[in-house]
């Protein structure tokens, strides 16, 4: 099994493994932060490399299946497609991006730390490239693993509470998808687990009418999706900041990309009779969490909230089911990582020197700080998805897909957005506008590590948002296949 | 068949030995190398070589089911008396007793898994059990002990009596006590064959300690000392649970609608009464105790499904559920305290013990990439596989989901929760080593399945 190393998906995988199981040995702090850094580096350098052989002719390098579980059904099939690349691109990019922002700060354990987020790395890798529903579930739950430790081991008062509600949830959930994952299988004429045939089980309706909502909860849980939502805020919070920045970053989109890749093809008989109702879930729970957001005077919950409401309409325009929702959708997986990331890094940055999160105890800092209070202009932009920022496409092209659905659910979703103004708006006029106090008068800018990482994502949030076309192009053969093949019949 | 004779056969020679050896710690060598002998028996049988030929007149046969588990049960105790049989030694003085009570085990291990004859499934049941009420109450002088051993005693009793009176009515209403012949008679039960049914049905059920008739359970594994729990728990339990699922598949799979309600009841109960009453446990082993009749309860649902999948499912099920928990026990036996809060701390003090731990309970969960994934898979697929029922199915997945709270209880405690004294008794490097090996079998069976489940076809 993966014993070749001629392909990319494949070193996807290895890259990240080693480089965790080889940081446990490193003890040294500083030694396995380098360490780290380098791992992620040579990931992230891979990927660009896979970039440039991406075309329909080097499919050789793009697809793989070993043998694994040849009398089940099952082999260790990998791919990067148009959507699993962009988001391996958004995981190689952002990892690098964590541990610089984040290395100045002490840590104990540190070779843990470092070991199990390169492993979190691997387990997202493989959830995005896994073409095979055994492996994808194998992915899907080891994903989970080293983030629960790496949530309770680091992180606030409350972390053990959090990360094992958190845990709980996605476990109880990814049961039920093991059970529909089961009940397909053994549908067969000749049972296997392929992607391939999974989208040829030919269904009967009543059981695609049962079956996807066991599917659908598993990954909504994930997402999360109003009302299986509750884990989230108290995650975020309890956790500490980069195990954060991968939660909310990047571990939501598992959730995401499984409802498109894993979801609507599997199901094409019901979806247009459910998608009411998931939309109108998805709409609740963005307008729910955006007033809640208003609310919060905790930075950490206030990002949460914001996230569960971009979240619900990245999944409101998926079951839109029109391809200009789903395109959206893609890139704005990649968008909401990048933006989510830089706010999560700013928060962090200002809660390393100050020690605090509270709003309504900060003030003042774009005065002490005018780098950062810029960049995070920037990110809050992005944040509300003004145009110019990458979000703005990706949240135009969502809305435009729901405007096709249904008027009345834009409509709805669309309060959102303001909304999403009100209270990053607040944010930014709060914490770095006004005179500064007590706390934030000995508040030092941030050095040249960290503004290189803000730049990097500035830039990222910029060229994408003036050019997106290189990112449509890129996923516009996912979107393609899944409505001329299913949707579209 | 050789199997049988040969751990009779040593089990008197760790008697002998006993009187004849004065180092009490070559006794567990002795033990292992028994070990050794009996597993290369039972290989060189499942390549057709018997070199003790014994004419059974039918009463048992081995099949490649049976082999396969008897190897796999020789290989739990191989592991148990590498990881725990210095532990066994500190119980009380009759080291080379105990031993032997172990080998004797082994044989009524060897029986059940061969039986072709009602009369077969008793005598080994007795064997296994008249062993172990003795070891339960190995610790004379802790009245915990001595308690265990006498309601282990009763219970067992009790349920020997429903047994036999369940095969006399079986003989009554059809003249035989062989499998084959059970299996041959025709057309619906008879109320004696219903009643004769039932009263083994339950019977099994309180060897293999399945809800409603689980009372026993707790308070002989609390009880007993630690050492034998964790035999009691392991292999004796998957040696039950073989003889319970060939005994219903063998003789009264032809009606098997008739009864699977009964059994789909049972493992409801097993399943939910094990999980929510291990939630609430404040001693590790109590919850142990618990967690194996939750155990028990997945296992039940072979019985439930009664197809290959759930064959191959409730092998692979048994040697992921022993090793694991020989680990857990193990290690427990080592630990000072043996409350969750006696955990704490673990991971520092005894990095790599931990890991092996964590990697066990994660087994027990049934977390992908551990051999615990593949067993509940197994039987979940042969569950479904029976499109009846899906209700059980539901509450199996609900129960495995509570599953996680108590055991990721120990591992908060070893990871997350310091302490400042050393919670652990020192333990040799040998003792590591053994853990970690035993860890990596588990990952091994996880990772590729295959590697025990061909042998079935051979």
């Amino acid at each position: 099994m993966l014993a070749a190393f001629d392909n990319f998906p494949a070193l996807l995988i290895w890259f990240p493994l080693i480089g965790g199981l080889v940081a446990f040995f490193i003890k040294d702090e500083h030694k396995v932060k380098s360490w780290a850094l380098i791992a992620s580096f040579l990931t992230m350098l891979l990927m660009c490399v896979s970039m440039v052989f991406s075309g329909n002719s080097y499919y050789q390098l793009n697809s793989v299946s070993y043998i694994w579980l040849p009398e089940m059904g099952s082999s260790f099939a990998l791919m990067l497609d148009g959507m699993g690349r962009l988001l391996c691109l958004l995981t190689a990019i952002s990892f690098p991006l964590i541990f610089i922002a984040t290395n100045n700060k002490k840590l104990d354990n540190a070779n843990m730390f470092y070991g199990l987020m390169l492993l979190t790395q691997c387990g997202l890798m493989g959830v995005f490239l896994a073409m095979d529903a055994l492996v994808f579930y194998f992915f899907w739950e080891l994903a989970l693993i080293p983030v629960y430790f790496l949530a309770s081991k680091w992180g606030g008062e409350k972390r053990m509470q959090a990360a094992f509600k958190f845990f709980i949830y996605t476990f109880a959930g990814s049961l039920f998808l093991l059970i529909g994952i089961l009940y397909i299988y053994l549908k067969m004429p000749e049972p296997s687990f392929s992607l391939v045939a999974f989208y040829k089980a030919n269904l009967t309706l009543a059981d695609q009418q049962w079956l996807f909502w066991l599917f659908f909860v598993a990954f909504a849980i994930k997402m999360p999706i109003f009302p299986f939502h509750t884990w989230q805020p108290d995650a975020y919070e309890q956790s500490s900041t980069p195990v954060t920045m991968v939660l909310s970053g990047i571990m939501v989109k598992m959730g995401v990309l499984a409802l498109i890749r894993w979801l609507i093809p599997i199901f094409p008989d019901v979806i247009k009779q459910f998608s009411p109702i998931v939309i109108g879930l998805s709409v609740v729970g963005m307008l729910y969490a955006s007033f809640i957001a208003i609310a919060q005077d905790d930075i950490k919950r206030l990002v949460a909230y914001s996230s569960i409401a971009h979240i619900g309409l990245m999944c409101a325009a998926i079951f839109a089911l029109n391809q200009t929702g789903v395109q959206g959708v893609m890139i704005q997986m990649f968008n909401h990582g990048i933006n989510i990331i830089g706010m999560w890094i700013v928060v962090f940055l200002v809660e390393k020197q100050t020690g605090i999160r509270k709003i309504s105890q900060l003030s003042g800092l774009a005065l002490q700080a005018p780098v950062l209070a810029i960049m995070f202009v920037v990110i809050a932009f992005a944040n509300i998805a003004l145009p110019l920022t990458n979000a703005f496409i990706g949240e135009f092209l969502m809305f435009r897909g729901l405007y096709e659905y249904n008027v009345w659910f834009a409509a709805a979703a669309g309060l959102s957005i303001i909304l999403s103004a009100v209270y990053t708006l607040n944010l930014v006029k709060n914490v770095f506008y006004g005179v500064p106090n007590d706390i934030t008068k000995t508040f030092k800018d941030i050095n040249f590590s960290e503004s290189i990482v803000l730049t990097v994502i500035v830039a990222i949030i910029l060229i994408t948002g003036i050019y997106p076309t290189p990112l449509l192009g890129m996923v516009e053969s996912s979107t393609n296949m899944i409505f001329n093949q299913f949707v579209g019949k | 068949m050789n199997a049988i004779i040969l751990s009779a056969v040593w089990g008197i020679v760790m008697m002998y030995s006993g009187i004849f050896l004065k180092q009490q710690s070559t006794l567990k060598y002795i033990a292992i190398a028994g070990t050794l002998v009996l597993i290369i028996a039972n290989w060189l049988e499942f390549a057709g070589i018997l070199y003790i030929p014994i004419d059974t007149k039918g009463l048992s046969s081995n099949s490649t089911f049976g082999l396969l588990f008897n190897t796999i049960a020789l290989v739990s105790t191989l592991v148990y008396f590498l990881l725990s049989g210095s532990d066994i030694e500190k119980v009380n003085h009759n080291t080379a007793e105990y031993f032997a009570l172990i080998f004797f085990i082994l044989s009524g291990v060897a029986i059940i898994s061969a039986f072709q004859s009602l009369l077969m499934l008793f005598i080994g049941i007795e064997i296994i059990s008249i062993p172990l009420y003795i070891l339960a109450g190995s610790d004379k002088r802790n009245l915990k002990s001595n308690e265990a051993s006498l309601k282990y005693f009763l219970m067992g009793a009790f349920s020997t009596g429903l047994m036999l009176m369940g095969i006399a009515f079986l003989y009554g209403a059809t003249g035989t006590f062989s499998i084959a012949g059970l299996n041959a008679g025709l057309g619906e039960p008879t109320v004696l064959m219903s009643l004769g049914i039932v009263l083994l049905m339950v019977a099994m059920s309180f060897k293999a300690s399945a809800a409603p008739f689980h009372f026993w359970t707790p308070d002989v594994y609390d009880g007993s000392p630690t050492v034998f729990t964790s035999f009691m728990a392991t292999i004796v339990k998957s040696a039950v649970f073989i003889a319970f699922f060939r005994l219903f598949d063998g003789a009264f799979g032809k009606f098997h609608p008739q009864w699977q309600l009964m059994v789909a009841i049972i493992t409801a109960l097993t399943l939910i009464i094990g999980n929510i009453t291990a939630v609430f446990q404040q001693s590790v082993k109590r919850m142990l105790s618990y967690s194996s009749i939750a155990q028990a309860g997945f296992m039940m649902l072979s019985l439930f499904a009664l197809n290959n999948t759930a064959k191959e499912g409730l092998l692979l099920y048994v040697s992921a559920y022993s090793i694991a928990t020989i680990g857990i026990f193990a290690i427990l036996v080592k630990m000072k305290d043996y409350t969750f809060e006696g955990f704490n701390g673990l991971a520092k003090q005894e990095p790599l013990i931990a890991l092996a731990l964590t990697i066990f309970l994660l087994s027990l969960a049934g977390i992908p990439l551990t051999a615990g994934f593949f067993s509940k898979y197994f039987l979940l697929a042969a569950a479904i596989k029976t499109k009846t029922m899906f209700w059980l199915i539901i509450v199996a997945v609900v129960c495995a989901a509570i599953s996680i709270t108590y055991y990721f209880r120990i591992i908060q405690a070893v990871y997350f929760k310091e302490s400042d004294e050393p919670v652990i008794l020192p333990v040799s490097n040998n003792f590591k080593v053994m853990l970690l090996i035993t860890a990596g079998m588990i990952l091994l069976i996880g990772i590729k399945p295959s590697l025990l489940l061909s042998l079935l076809s051979l």
